[in-house]
């Protein structure tokens, strides 16, 4: 299978497999989950295959596959919120300190370097303690954490373009900064861009389901992965898999989209290891 | 030269901590959310409003309170918890003799593992051995902490029954028995570190490995193990400091989520409830406490990065 | 006593008038991206006689280092030997077994590499990483080694020979670094030495002295040497024999004199005629009074270190001046402050007469189409997105405002004054050989009808033949259209042959300026005089002839 031209690895092609039925699963989701989220539908923790429910029951009796199906809307439509605001923010900025340079790099990064600080979820939780657990709260806390990490890596992207003699010759002509940004850099920028965004989004969606496993992210009742894998923690004692269905679908999408991240990385020689 | 080096970075970890607990300080107490208001909930009134406003201090300026804050947090005071009106420090001091506990067992097991796997990974590359480890630690760094947390549970403690699901620690157990009811706690945390730090070694290595003067040590008809050891190895061993401290820094975020799973009482726990109750006195001291950690272990990474570099110990 | 491999079932050493490397029918392969076998080296014979040394010449991708690591058995990035015979002193070098193969190394038949600085080791004393192998191999004591690399100190003419092994790689600079290489091959005194392009790092003055050091003591030791460059200038001062490599096939083998003198193929007589690329005829003077450009007093700096002192520059309409120095002499900084990169701290830049705004910010679009620049590195002056139509069609648009029809007119009349054809528009630099590369920035420069072009050594990195063609282009372009140059160039060769004028630089600051003949005849600024000497020249004495004058001249002057 290829993709603009190139070979696709096995394991690239098994990670879109997962990433696409995951977004189709997430779209789709009113129209093929057999049963609402709340519906309470049969017996408590059910188990898989049991009484004709695919996933088996969560603790208050519903639909295991529905309460997935819609929790996938949920999770992955926050998280891509979270990115896509955060992508563009930080690029954006990002681009602007590498061309610009002088003052303007500076400023912005030092008030990058000293919210990257401290770790991610730290400064989740002291935003979330003074404002409480909403969505909107969520989305821009994390949105404008995760922008530092694309500043980061636009501006070192942007830095590296900026100085190739085909740069210096548009500059030479006396192209415009947006010029510049949009026609000599972006272009070549769009390969690490495109893989960050796949790592960005991993981190968003693992951030956004742990606060809810904490119960400080998605409130009942709406579903998210993270917040069903805590209500059916207490499952476990009784050797129910019930909290493990949510907890390996997260793991499932985030293999899945850094499989393709991977293979991204590889054709462009690099490893996932440089983006720290 | 290199003293100034080191001595700048030091100076760079400091400001970067009175950066940090600034930045803690602006988050909670300048937001619009209103502590007293979130105290009070219902019973909300302008009056009452004001009157806890006036028990708490928060109507003296931001800067003021701040350096009170930071004053008191410096001497090991952190004032007084808003849930059940008692000092935070002491609370604290267990809690954090707890993690502290969990993460150096977690530490201690994973670094040498992850160092050694990862040479190994990387000199027999693109080998049946090195291949599973890469998709392994894919796998590991990508799914959440506590699914690997549950499914260590499911496995080790509910069907096989070898280890408890709960920690329930007590720092006046023996030392045996302390591990024993860590150690799933501990095995969980050991998996996450362990993949990133592996990757990232392998990573190193393969870098080094790469560099000229290897090859020019084969064709000088350097045995392959003696390269890797005598040539390579010591030019790896500035990065290699720099991976293994970065990746303690994840220890300080696995370790809140692997609390809460096993119910450990650790600072995690803690501050997550302190989060859950916004009692914003416990969550200033507990993010200034992992805050301080996290950035002195970036800066001893940097540090060691610095000081095991040729060029820098023996300058022109 | 060595254990080295030596011939089964018979004395240690051959015999005298057999050949000590043989190679027959060697062939080369490796695997490409989509799996498909590459092949690099084609059914080549060799024979390397004791003490000899052969010069494998060869344009990039021709094979050279191939061939010669093979006679270790070695191959580089996955390449295999998969055809042929390679015997060493009466060993089957394909058949050892991995360890008998890796015991030759270093040993009897050693490397010196292109890049001193990246195969020495940043952790390990000099000393250490030279005694390593004779040590491993069993061949001398420590001792002995030690005592062994001092006397190779001393004849290589390394600066303080008794502490010098005491210090770490990045202490000490290239040329004593590529000695130092010299020397760590040299102390088990191999039968072979293999000299990977060993001066083309250096500058000039510096390759002198380590060709004639490396010479020096091959012939003291009698070590047989294959000695791989792309510069048939170099390779005649100190090989017996050389041998012609294109694309991984023999082209031509012969003694180092007949093959400079007397070239047989086609192939190997462009090779020596490029070196002798033909002198621009008009010599004189340039016949308009007023100079196109002028610097005058111009200083400049790097944040706080200076880089340009006081420097004058004139260029003519129509006339080619070429700027010459080494590295760190500045000459790229004056090319920067020309196109208002680098604004000077002190002096103008005129114009036609009007001094133009120091900062490229402060220039109109006109004053910045008149002087447009061509880089060394064509990989890196195309952007890899844009196809060479985009790339052609922006100057046409911004500074001409062409659109539509026009615009495609315009640029594949471009593509044609470069000689290449209208189906080239649709390509991606990347589909482009470096020379091709090289043309596209040509164009893109004319494509804004400039009076001057300041080309920053546009054929450095390009193969000879290559390079002599970009060349004669930017010859036959500036006669057409009238264009002016200003050449920069560390290559003296290329500056007897296309400049009208020359401004030779050092550390910062004109050294001399005038006229080529002028400054080319003696007596010189001692400066250019020694850069003169120092371009080696298609003779096969050329190199005793140097010594023997700077020899004389240091006599005369005690």
């Amino acid at each position: 299978m290829r993709i603009a031209g190139h070979r696709l690895s096995l394991a690239a092609q098994i990670g879109l497999l997962v990433v696409v039925a995951n977004i189709l699963a997430a779209l789709l989701a009113p129209w093929i989950a057999p049963y609402t989220q709340t519906q309470q539908v049969g017996g408590v923790w059910l188990a898989p295959g049991e009484g004709g429910f695919l996933l088996g029951t969560d603790q208050l009796g519903r639909d295991m596959l529905s309460r997935m199906l819609y929790g996938a809307r949920t999770s992955i439509g926050i998280a891509l919120t979270c990115t896509i605001l955060s992508f563009t923010l930080g690029s954006v900025l990002g681009f602007l300190a590498a061309v610009v340079g002088g003052w303007l790099d500076q400023i912005l990064s030092r008030i990058v370097d000293t919210l990257m600080a401290i770790p991610v979820l730290i400064l989740a939780l002291l935003v979330l303690s003074a404002l409480g657990a909403s969505i909107p709260v969520l989305i821009g806390v994390i949105a404008i954490l995760d922008s530092t990490r694309v500043f980061r890596l636009s501006r070192a992207v942007g830095m590296d373009i900026a100085v190739m003699e085909y740069v210096e010759a548009a500059r030479l002509r006396g192209e415009g900064l947006w010029w510049i940004i949009r026609r000599e850099i972006l272009p070549n920028a769009l390969p690490p861009l495109i893989a960050e965004f796949g790592l960005r989004f991993c981190f968003a969606f693992l951030l956004i389901s742990s606060l809810s496993f904490l119960g400080l992210g998605v409130q009942p009742p709406f579903a998210d992965w993270g917040g069903m894998v805590r209500d059916n923690a207490q499952a476990m004692e009784f050797g129910i898999v019930a909290p493990l269905i949510p907890a390996a679908a997260i793991g499932i999408l985030t293999i899945g989209v850094n499989l393709v991240v991977d293979w991204m990385l590889g054709l462009q020689g690099r490893t996932m290891e440089d983006s720290r | 030269m290199l003293f100034s080096l080191v001595a700048k970075r030091l100076a760079l970890g400091l400001l970067t901590l009175w950066l940090v607990s600034l930045l803690i300080f602006a988050i909670t107490e300048i937001l619009p959310g209103d502590v007293a208001t979130a105290i009070l909930g219902q019973s909300a009134t302008p009056e009452t409003v004001a009157a806890i406003r006036r028990q708490l201090g928060l109507d003296e300026p931001a800067w003021w309170r701040y350096l009170q804050w930071l004053g008191g947090a410096l001497q090991g005071d952190f004032g007084v918890s808003l849930a059940n009106q008692r000092e935070v420090a002491p609370q604290i001091a267990g809690r954090l003799q707890n993690t502290l506990f969990l993460a150096s067992v977690a530490a201690v097991v994973a670094v040498p593992l992850a160092v050694g796997l990862g040479l190994l990974a990387a000199i027999r590359q693109n080998s049946l051995l090195d291949r599973g480890i890469s998709i392994s630690t894919l796998a590991a760094i990508s799914v959440p902490e506590f699914f690997i947390a549950y499914v260590l549970i499911f496995f080790l403690a509910v069907q096989a029954g070898w280890f408890p699901s709960m920690a329930r620690f007590d720092p006046r157990m023996g030392f045996f028995e302390q591990l024993y009811v860590i150690a799933l706690p501990a095995a969980t945390l050991v998996l996450v570190v362990l993949a990133h730090m592996m990757r990232m070694t392998r990573a190193t290595v393969l870098n080094v490995m790469a560099q000229p003067f290897v090859e020019m040590a084969e064709l000088k008809g350097v045995p392959k193990w003696r390269i890797v050891v005598f040539h390579a190895l010591p030019n790896a061993l500035a990065p290699i400091i720099n991976v293994v401290a970065l990746n303690l820094a994840y220890l300080v975020v696995g370790v809140i989520v692997v609390e809460v799973v096993f119910v450990y009482p650790g600072l995690g726990q803690f501050m997550v409830d302190a989060v859950a109750r916004r009692d914003i006195p416990t969550v200033q001291a507990c993010g200034l406490i992992f805050g301080a950690v996290y950035v002195g272990l970036n800066m001893l990474a940097d540090l060691g990065a610095i000081l095991a570099n040729p060029r820098l110990r023996h300058p022109r | 006593m060595s254990d080295a491999p030596t011939a089964a079932g018979g004395p240690a050493a051959a015999k005298d008038d057999a050949p000590l490397l043989t190679m027959r029918g060697l062939r080369v392969e490796a695997t490409g991206w989509d799996g498909s076998p590459i092949v690099i080296v084609v059914d080549v014979d060799l024979e390397l006689q004791r003490g000899q040394v052969l010069g494998l010449i060869g344009e990039s991708g021709a094979g050279k280092s191939t061939i010669a690591l093979a006679a270790m058995g070695y191959t580089r990035g996955g390449a295999r030997i998969t055809g042929g015979e390679i015997l060493f002193d009466g060993l089957n070098i394909r058949e050892l077994p991995f360890h008998t193969r890796r015991r030759l190394r270093g040993d009897r038949i050693a490397y010196v590499a292109q890049s001193a600085a990246a195969s020495f080791n940043p952790a390990k004393r000099l000393m250490d990483q030279i005694v390593e192998s004779p040590v491993l191999h069993g061949v001398m004591s420590e001792a002995e080694a030690r005592e062994r690399a001092l006397d190779l100190f001393h004849r290589l003419q390394v600066p303080d020979p008794e502490t010098f092994g005491l210090r770490y790689p990045h202490q000490v600079s290239g040329g004593q670094l590529q000695r130092a290489m010299t020397a760590m091959a040299m102390v088990c005194c191999p039968d072979v030495l293999i000299l990977d392009e060993p001066t083309t790092a250096l500058d000039v003055t510096t390759q002198i002295e380590v060709l004639a050091a490396v010479r020096d003591v091959l012939r003291d030791f009698g070590t047989a040497g294959l000695y791989i460059t792309h510069d048939l200038a170099v390779v005649a001062q100190i090989s017996d024999r050389i041998m012609v490599l294109q694309h991984g096939r023999k082209v031509e083998e012969g003694e180092a004199r007949q093959i400079l003198e007397e070239p047989r193929e086609a192939y190997t007589r462009d090779l020596v005629a490029a070196r002798r690329f033909h002198v621009k005829p008009g010599e004189g003077e340039s016949t308009t009074p007023n100079p196109l450009l002028q610097v005058e007093g111009v200083e400049a700096s790097y944040g706080a270190v200076r880089v340009l002192h006081g420097v004058d520059v004139e260029v003519h309409p129509r006339e080619t001046v070429a700027v010459v120095g080494e590295s760190g002499s500045g000459k790229s900084t004056l090319a920067r402050v020309v196109t208002g990169l680098l604004p000077p701290g002190s002096g103008t830049v005129r114009f036609e007469g009007e001094a133009l705004p120091p900062a490229l910010a402060g220039r109109s679009r006109d004053q910045l189409r008149r002087i447009q620049m061509i880089y060394q590195m064509p990989d890196v002056a195309l952007n890899p997105r844009h196809r060479v139509f985009d790339t052609l069609a922006r100057p046409l648009q911004f500074y001409r405002g062409l659109r539509g029809t026009a615009l495609r007119e315009a640029v594949h009349a471009l593509l044609d004054d470069i000689e290449m054809g209208g189906d080239y528009a649709r390509r991606f630099p990347g589909e482009l050989s470096g020379g091709q590369k090289q043309r596209v920035c040509i164009a893109r420069a004319l494509a804004a009808e400039p009076d001057l072009i300041i080309c920053d050594e546009p054929t450095s990195a390009l193969d000879q033949l290559v390079a002599e063609a970009i060349l004669k282009l930017l010859q036959r372009l500036q006669d057409e259209r009238g264009l002016a140059y200003l050449f920069i160039t560390h290559d003296l060769g290329l500056v007897k042959a296309i400049a009208d004028r020359v401004v030779v630089m050092k550390n910062g600051e004109v050294v001399q300026q005038g006229p080529k003949k002028q400054v080319f005849t003696p007596p010189a600024h001692p400066y250019t005089e020694l850069l003169l000497a120092s371009v080696p020249e298609m003779r096969v004495d050329w190199l005793d002839d140097v010594l023997r004058t700077r020899a004389g001249k240091e006599l005369a002057e005690r």
